[in-house]
């Protein structure tokens, strides 16, 4: 029964709509509706909601909103309507002029039940008109997922009207899924609306499809049939290509995790528990910097991030030198004990922050320039991952060109392929260690100014970052920053295509014993040293 | 560091131990249910139950020590088997409530009847049965320490790999029982347990009794070590922590010695999660969580790896100071010190109390017959060297 009614009102209003538009000529009939309001009748306003609803001026929605609200005052002697504003300004309804005040002989317009309703509906007819674009193709929107055949000619109209380029799409949309539903549409239109569906190919587009009822002809059924496939293969694609940035993402993340993690593993052999938390020390560094900025030069903001990276850098690593050189020096060749040295370690330095911080979050901002997020094609893409993306890969080339390139570079990969034949040539091997141990804390600081601007900057964040780590490195291979990357990179990506289909949860789990199985077979990782080193 | 001589010290150190522990076993029940209460000499029965998870977590420690001092393998996953074991003593408790439960559903634990589980999911079977879960005590930790092990050992991956392969399974291990489809509580875990083979679980009687039960698993579980750790087997497993690959080439299949030596070690800490959860009263998945298995390594450490003695006597101490301090003013300084006992430990005292006992009395003993020696030997040498010159 409200159906019927709804779909009655909806064809009413559909033909003062096309009247309207049909007779633009008609002298002030905006303004004569107005007047209407004055008459203190129920009818007579109604139809006046229509006939403001269709007029094209620009004062209509103004004023069936402010009747909504309760905001449209008449005086039923002098026939003229008042119009206060959400700000207390008061109009003349029908011309837009300012009024000093509301007389005292006014009152506001009263509402029932059917003139709510009419005016809601009049409202969504309204933003189809709306001079705002975004604003029309949000209401075709609307009507292309209700797909109400009443709205069918308000569509044609508007689409006839248009000009914008999308907006024009978005009707032409809106009146294909209306044909496609309508059940005296000839087949020829059905098949067209089809075509024009199914080249929108999105969610909205699969689900009107979907749904089509069942006694259609056998060729728009068979079109739509193909449509839906067309459209799903489609979304597998995007799909694919969604997950795979999320697991390039993903990648980026573990990647600069464990960049620091290879060095001192890797290359020293060296097991740092406590790599979570430089980390987590990187995040802080990145919120004191922020934190000073914020109080004393807020207009820096933007540039927090490029000075909390060579802080960063310089805080974790010195740190680094500094454990290097009282703990993890008298440990050489005792790699269990170091294991639990620097676990120790790590409760030592997570309980100092909680104290010196407090246990809860502290907030970190983005920069304008990461904040927000960009579409391609049906992907959406966050600046702070892209960012995050492109500054690992920086940082991962800086330390290949660092290692490969520079003298401290030879020196570290000399220590690192035989430690006493490099003593012998003259290198220090002692300092050697303790500078790539603070080289490797020290990116794991940066990786920290990165984190923090994608995860909660508390104590516990190095904690969730470090069995993932051990396991790009595990997988990757020891030793090898390319197999870091490569482990890194696949391990992120295995684990976005399997969370849709396992659960983040049991995707993990499904992570771990796939490592397991793959040590089977390589139990160095991907890329494993050769030669006596893989005997040290 | 003769073998015999090693061999007899600790004969007189785990006859100690033993003595302690079923004396132990024996006085806190008794003077727990037969002394009046205002007794200076009563423990109370708080006390007996705090005790008592000590008891569990020696058992456990023993268990790490058994791999770790004598095979070398340092598993950072044994929280895993011991909450396994306690699952499946959680889950007996569980079905005996019966319809005692809020919602009084004879059949369906009361999380479950929240979550909307029409029936008893398949796992769940048996654990009605007191036979089955404890047949599941062992098997359950047992399995899944055989196949992890089956995996690792024959890919022959050690050291701090397994280290950290271990930490990863515990890891997936909690992140698997937080969930609620898991069908094991989720975050809640199993609580609210009524009774034990039909005794109350909260009764005096029963906690006592369950406290001598733990005493007598601990001395069990330190004689099977023992035996194994002095025997043929102890030897190979010693040779395999010093020199792995040579054990390998002479002959031993090392694999098969180490998946033995960890399988057994996982049934232990399962018995000893067993233990653990009718005196606690709760078992939930933060029981996985890794940083409780790498604290079980620190009391082995503490006390001295390798040793068995140690093993238990760390893992009390350690525990008896943790109680100490976190229920004090001191509370927020607990995670400092822990930290720093991990730190000193191994850097100053890599035996652990009971290994540098050990090599303290070993060094007295071994000054005493050297000053007999050189006593003896100075009359033979110095003549020869004497009359050489003269």
């Amino acid at each position: 029964m409200t159906d019927l009614l709804y779909r009655f009102r909806a064809i009413a209003l559909a033909f003062l709509l096309i009247v309207a538009t049909a007779i633009p000529a008609f002298a002030g009939p905006f303004e004569d509706a107005v007047a209407k309001f004055a008459n203190d009748d129920f009818s007579d306003s109604d139809e006046a909601v229509g006939i403001i609803a269709t007029s094209g001026n620009p004062q209509a929605f103004a004023v069936i909103t402010a009747l909504q609200e309760g905001r449209l005052s008449a005086d039923p002697d002098s026939k003229k309507v008042y119009l206060t504003g959400t700000d207390g300004k008061v109009t003349d309804a029908a011309t837009g002029e300012a009024v000093a005040e509301v007389p005292a002989s006014a009152a506001a317009v009263r509402l029932n039940n059917r003139l709510r309703r009419n005016i809601e509906s009049a409202l969504g007819g309204l933003t189809l008109m709306s001079p705002d674009p975004a604003k029309r193709i949000a209401s075709a929107q609307s009507v292309f997922k209700s797909h109400e055949t009443a709205m069918l000619p308000v569509i044609e109209a508007a689409l006839e009207k248009e000009t914008n380029k999308s907006a024009k799409q978005a009707f032409t949309e809106a009146r294909a899924a209306i044909l496609l539903y309508k059940e005296d549409a000839t087949e020829a239109e059905k098949i067209e609306s089809i075509a024009i569906i199914k080249g929108r190919g999105d969610q909205d587009a699969l689900a009107l499809l979907t749904s089509l009822p069942a006694d259609q002809t056998v060729g728009v059924a068979r079109s739509a049939a193909s449509a839906v496939t067309a459209i799903n293969s489609r979304q597998t694609l995007w799909s694919i290509g969604q997950n795979a940035w999320y697991g390039l993402s993903l990648g980026s993340v573990l990647l600069l995790a464990a960049i620091g993690l290879a060095i001192t593993f890797g290359v020293m052999g060296v097991i740092n528990m406590a790599h979570g938390e430089m980390v987590m020390i990187g995040a802080y560094v990145t919120f004191v910097v922020q934190d000073v900025i914020r109080t004393s030069y807020p207009g820096l903001f933007d540039y927090s991030l490029l000075m909390a990276v060579p802080l960063a850098f310089i805080v974790a690593g010195l740190l680094g030198i500094v454990i290097e050189r009282t703990i993890i020096r008298f440990l050489y060749g005792r790699p269990l004990e170091t294991l639990l040295a620097t676990w120790g370690l790590s409760l030592v330095l997570q309980q100092a922050v909680r104290t010196m911080f407090g246990p809860t979050n502290r907030e970190v901002g983005n920069p304008s320039w990461m904040s927000g997020a960009f579409e391609l094609g049906q992907l959406t893409i966050t600046y702070n991952r892209l960012w995050i993306l492109c500054f690992t890969l920086a940082v991962f080339a800086i330390l290949l060109a660092m290692l490969r390139y520079t003298s401290i570079g030879l020196e570290m990969r000399a220590v690192t392929q035989n430690r006493r034949m490099a003593a012998s040539m003259g290198i220090a091997t002692s300092r050697v260690d303790a500078l790539t141990f603070g080289l490797g804390s020290g990116i794991a600081g940066i990786a920290g100014v990165a984190l923090s601007q994608i995860d909660n900057v508390s104590p516990n964040l190095g904690q969730s970052y470090i069995i993932d780590s051990f396991m790009v490195v595990v997988f990757g291979g020891v030793g090898n920053l390319w197999g870091t990357l490569v482990g890194a990179f696949s391990l992120g990506i295995a684990n976005k295509f399997l969370e849709p289909v396992a659960g983040a949860v049991l995707g993990k789990i499904a992570i771990l014993v796939l490592i397991i199985l793959f040590i089977q077979k390589r139990p160095r990782g991907l890329f494993a040293l050769k030669g006596r080193a893989i005997e040290a | 560091m003769t073998p015999h001589f090693l061999t007899r010290t600790l004969d007189r150190s785990a006859t100690v131990f033993l003595l302690i522990v079923a004396a132990v076993g024996i006085l806190i029940p008794l003077s727990n249910l037969l002394l009046p209460a205002d007794s200076p000499l009563q423990v109370p029965t708080y006390l007996m139950a705090l005790f008592g998870k000590y008891v569990c977590y020696a058992i456990l420690a023993l268990s790490i020590d058994l791999i770790w001092g004598y095979c070398g393998i340092l598993s950072l996953g044994h929280g895993a088997f011991f909450a396994l074991g306690g699952y499946a003593m959680g889950m007996y408790l569980m079905r005996q409530i019966g319809s005692r439960g809020v919602y009084g559903n004879p059949i369906l634990p009361d999380f479950m009847v929240f979550l909307n589980y029409k029936a008893l999911p398949w796992y769940w079977y048996g654990f009605d049965m007191f036979w089955f879960a404890a047949a599941m005590v062992l098997i359950a930790p047992g399995i899944l320490a055989f196949v992890f092990g089956w995996l690792t050992f024959r890919s022959r991956v050690s050291g701090v790999y397994l280290s950290i392969i271990t930490q990863a399974m515990t890891y997936a291990l909690l992140l698997a029982f937080f969930r609620n489809d898991f069908g094991f509580g989720g975050n809640n875990g199993l609580t609210d347990f009524k009774d034990i083979l039909g005794f109350n679980v909260q009764a005096d009687g029963t906690r006592a009794a369950l406290f001598a039960l733990s005493c007598l698993a601990l001395i069990i579980g330190f004689l099977v070590c023992r035996a194994i750790v002095t025997s043929k087997l102890g030897k190979v497993l010693i040779a395999i922590r010093d020199a792995e690959s040579r054990t390998r080439f002479l002959g031993y299949r090392v694999e098969s010695y180490k998946l033995f030596v960890f399988t057994l070690s996982a049934c232990m800490a399962g018995v000893a999660g067993a233990l653990y959860v009718p005196q606690v009263g709760i078992i939930n998945p933060g029981e996985f969580a890794p940083a409780n298995s790498i604290e079980a390594v620190i009391w082995v450490a503490v006390g001295g790896r390798g040793t068995l003695v140690g093993a238990a006597l760390g893992a009390v101490v350690v525990n008896y100071a943790k109680t100490v301090f976190t229920s004090g003013a001191l509370a927020p300084y607990w995670l400092f010190m822990l930290g720093a006992l991990f730190i000193l430990v191994t850097l100053l005292l890599p035996k652990g109390i009971i290994g540098t006992f050990n090599a303290w009395m070993e060094g007295r003993k071994a000054r005493n017959t050297a000053n007999a020696d050189s006593a003896a030997a100075e009359d033979g040498v110095t003549k020869p060297h004497l009359a050489e010159k003269a």
